[in-house]
């Protein structure tokens, strides 16, 4: 939702990146304020996951230009933990299995971290138990998810789940969900969309990273940005992300070209 | 410096052998005998042995070991930390010496001293002992074999459950004693048993443990088998242990190695029969200069033999893992489901492992797969465990701990389990 008297979150000019010496990102522009929803589409290959991974300070990116500023303050100097602590969340495309660490033991971790960073109060096992059950209800997981390995023989809408649930319990202020559509069914997809609409507030924001309309039928974005070769090319409302589901990405990489040739 | 090597070493450490007292029972003497010819014409290995190769034990050949002269009196406090909560019996020995004061058995069933057990069980002893550990070409187990005198004797009878696990401990608490720890383990048709052996230490000393354990698994039995090496940081570990299981017998293992500056551990395990079972498991969690090598074998003799292995390594420091997994499937042996897999993390530049799978097949009509893997934390990993607000090293200790504790969640007594849980977070964290 967008608010007059919303603050900014997230402001990001001309970043620029490579990995492997591969130039990914080539000057992107985004403004995330607080109480709304961002969807960035895109074809495969135009970097919308590396733009995502590298807000949350993965290492495999080198940045080569731009800055990104998080409430304020510079957030490219901060460590991958750093900055979830100062709230940034990375919903994982791919979650990453661990197995020998319990799932509750892992999110009990998480959570404890991010309290006693914020000045809260630790949970032990027993009320974090209660703590993370509730929660749970919200993403309709079965309880027997606390028990067993992190990820570990979940399957794809069980992972999604999780990492909602990750959300739910450490509260950012930025969620930045990669594909958190991909491997979903349609059940699976209503009740993830479900938790998250649960979850957006007017502090906060979401940027969805997704490559179809789908999820944006569940979690009606406030912006829809299109990205192409490293660039947000096209930003629009709620509509543009139907129109490119009917139409296609070609007409918008036709257009950008055309406006960049006539500007030239 | 005068260096002792080769055969004048290990007379060095039969120095003490005469001293011994004759035992009642003739088959003893006369294994002990043997064992003293075979030292007397096998050498110390190095490092041109191809069974040595990775292990250079020289350091061990420095240090003239000699048995424990009287035992070192202990009460039960001074082994508390150690005690485990479940079992219904223990055996403790302080330097290679039984200590009864520190043992106990409720088990119903034969846990006691091999040494006085050597009336009542003589058809037993008669019937397992020394038949199975190799000593003709194994120094080691020569040496044990001389020195054979105190040690576990466990005799379950037949369709004899033990559901408590039976407590093997060994307790190190002098410097240049050699203890040579022994054990047989035999569990009659259709029984089954759990059974833990314990390697501690009470202070940070050099010492030699030269151990070794026979485990008959007869017709249908099951015995679970759990090894903790926790030896002191300068001590030596070497060991032997020969499993041999008749028809359906099942044996599963999981070792531990934590300790020792140097150890060695050999498990040779015969699948005598037709339809048998083994699953044997194995962590080696080493630092600083630490050296832990792991030796195993099993040969599947007859059809229809099932084998599973897991192994790890977990080397941080300068430390060095070692391991050599051989698979036998001999003619005849139709129908052999046999899995090995060695998974190895490194924590540092300057670990090292050496794995080597060995498969040795002479039947066409099997099963058999294999892998090894030697890699640092995965980064996706560390970062997953980063991006949710765990500090690197903290990720990183998470991913460590959880990496052993694959393998010790395999361990079926939980106060056991909860310690070795603790001793892995604890030497994770320690890690630069």
């Amino acid at each position: 939702m967008i608010y007059r008297d919303s603050k900014t979150l997230l402001e990001v000019r001309r970043l620029c990146a490579t990995v492997n010496g591969i130039e990914i990102l080539k000057g992107i522009d985004l403004t995330v304020r607080t109480g709304e929803v961002h969807a960035i589409m895109g074809p495969n290959g135009s970097g919308k996951s590396t733009f995502a991974k590298l807000l949350a300070g993965h290492p495999a990116y080198t940045l080569t230009g731009g800055t990104v500023a998080f409430e304020g303050g510079n957030l490219l100097e901060l460590a991958p933990e750093e900055r979830a602590r100062a709230g940034i969340f990375l919903g994982f495309q791919y979650p990453i299995e661990i197995p020998g660490v319990a799932n509750s033991q892992f999110l009990r971790l998480a959570y404890n971290t991010l309290q006693t960073q914020r000045g809260g109060d630790e949970l032990d096992p027993l009320e974090f138990d209660d703590f993370v059950r509730e929660k749970m209800k919200l993403l309709e997981m079965n309880p027997d998810f606390l028990d067993r390995s992190v990820n570990e023989g979940f399957s794809g809408g069980e992972k999604k789940r999780n990492e909602i649930l990750q959300m739910a319990l450490l509260e950012p202020k930025l969620a930045i969900l990669d594909e958190t559509d991909s491997g979903l069914d349609i059940d699976a997809l209503r009740v993830v969309a479900g938790g998250v609409n649960e979850l957006a507030t007017r502090d906060n924001a979401i940027v969805l990273v997704t490559h179809y309309q789908r999820l944006l039928n569940y979690i009606v974005p406030d912006y829809v940005h299109v990205m192409e070769a490293g660039c947000i090319i096209k930003t629009g409302g709620k509509d543009l992300a139907v129109e490119l589901e009917t139409r296609g990405y070609d007409w918008v990489n036709a257009e950008y070209k055309t406006t960049a040739h006539a500007t030239a | 410096m005068s260096v002792t090597t080769g055969n004048s070493y290990l007379e060095s450490l039969l120095a003490g052998q005469p001293q011994l007292p004759a035992s009642p029972f003739a088959r003893l003497n006369r294994l002990r005998a043997d064992a003293v010819d075979r030292v007397g014409a096998l050498t110390v290995p190095t490092t041109r042995d191809e069974e040595w190769r990775f292990t250079d034990i020289s350091p061990l050949t420095r240090i003239p070991f000699q048995p424990a002269r009287g035992a070192t009196r202990l009460a039960l406090a001074d082994i508390e930390r150690f005690v485990l909560p479940e079992a219904a019996a223990r055996l403790a020995f302080v330097d290679g010496v039984y200590a009864p004061q520190l043992s106990f058995n409720a088990a119903g069933v034969v846990v006691e001293n091999l040494a006085p057990g050597v009336t009542p069980h003589g058809a037993t002893l008669e019937a397992h002992l020394g038949r199975y550990a190799e000593f003709r070409h194994n120094a080691f187990a020569a040496l044990n074999t001389a020195f054979l005198q105190d040690g576990a004797l466990i005799v379950v009878p037949r369709n004899t459950a033990v559901a408590a696990p039976l407590h093997l401990l060994c307790v190190a608490t002098r410097q240049d004693v050699a203890a040579y720890p022994r054990g047989l383990i035999v569990a009659e048709a259709g029984s089954e048993v759990t059974v833990v052996e314990d390697f501690v230490a009470l202070q940070n000393e050099a010492y030699l443990n030269n151990a070794v354990t026979e485990i008959a698994v007869g017709d249908g039995a099951r015995v679970c088998h759990i090894r903790v090496q926790r030896d002191s940081g300068k001590a030596f570990h070497i060991a032997n242990c020969a499993v041999t299981l008749a028809h359906a017998g099942r044996y599963q293992s999981v070792s531990v190695a934590l300790g020792a500056r140097i150890s060695r551990y050999n498990l040779n395990v015969l699948q005598a029969a037709e339809g048998v079972e083994c699953a044997i498991d194995g962590l080696a969690l080493i630092t600083d200069r630490q050296l832990a090598d792991t030796h195993t074998s099993i040969d599947h003799t007859k059809p229809h033999g099932v084998s599973r292995q897991l192994h790890k390594c977990i080397v941080g420091g300068a430390a060095h893992a070692v391991f050599n997994g051989k698979i036998m499937v001999r003619p005849g042996a139709q129908l052999t489901d046999s899995s090995q897999s060695s998974r190895n993390l490194l924590l540092t530049g300057k670990a090292r492992v050496d794995t080597k799978p060995q498969l040795e097949i002479f039947a066409d009509d099997v099963k058999c797969a294999h892998g090894a893997t030697v890699g640092q934390l995965d980064a996706e990993e560390v970062f997953y465990l980063r991006s949710r607000g765990l500090a690197d090293a903290a990720a990183r200790n998470l991913l460590t701990y959880a990496f052993g504790a694959e393998i010790i969640d395999r361990i079926p007594i939980a106060s056991l389990r909860h310690r070795l849980e603790r001793t892995v977070l604890e030497q994770t964290n320690r890690q630069p």
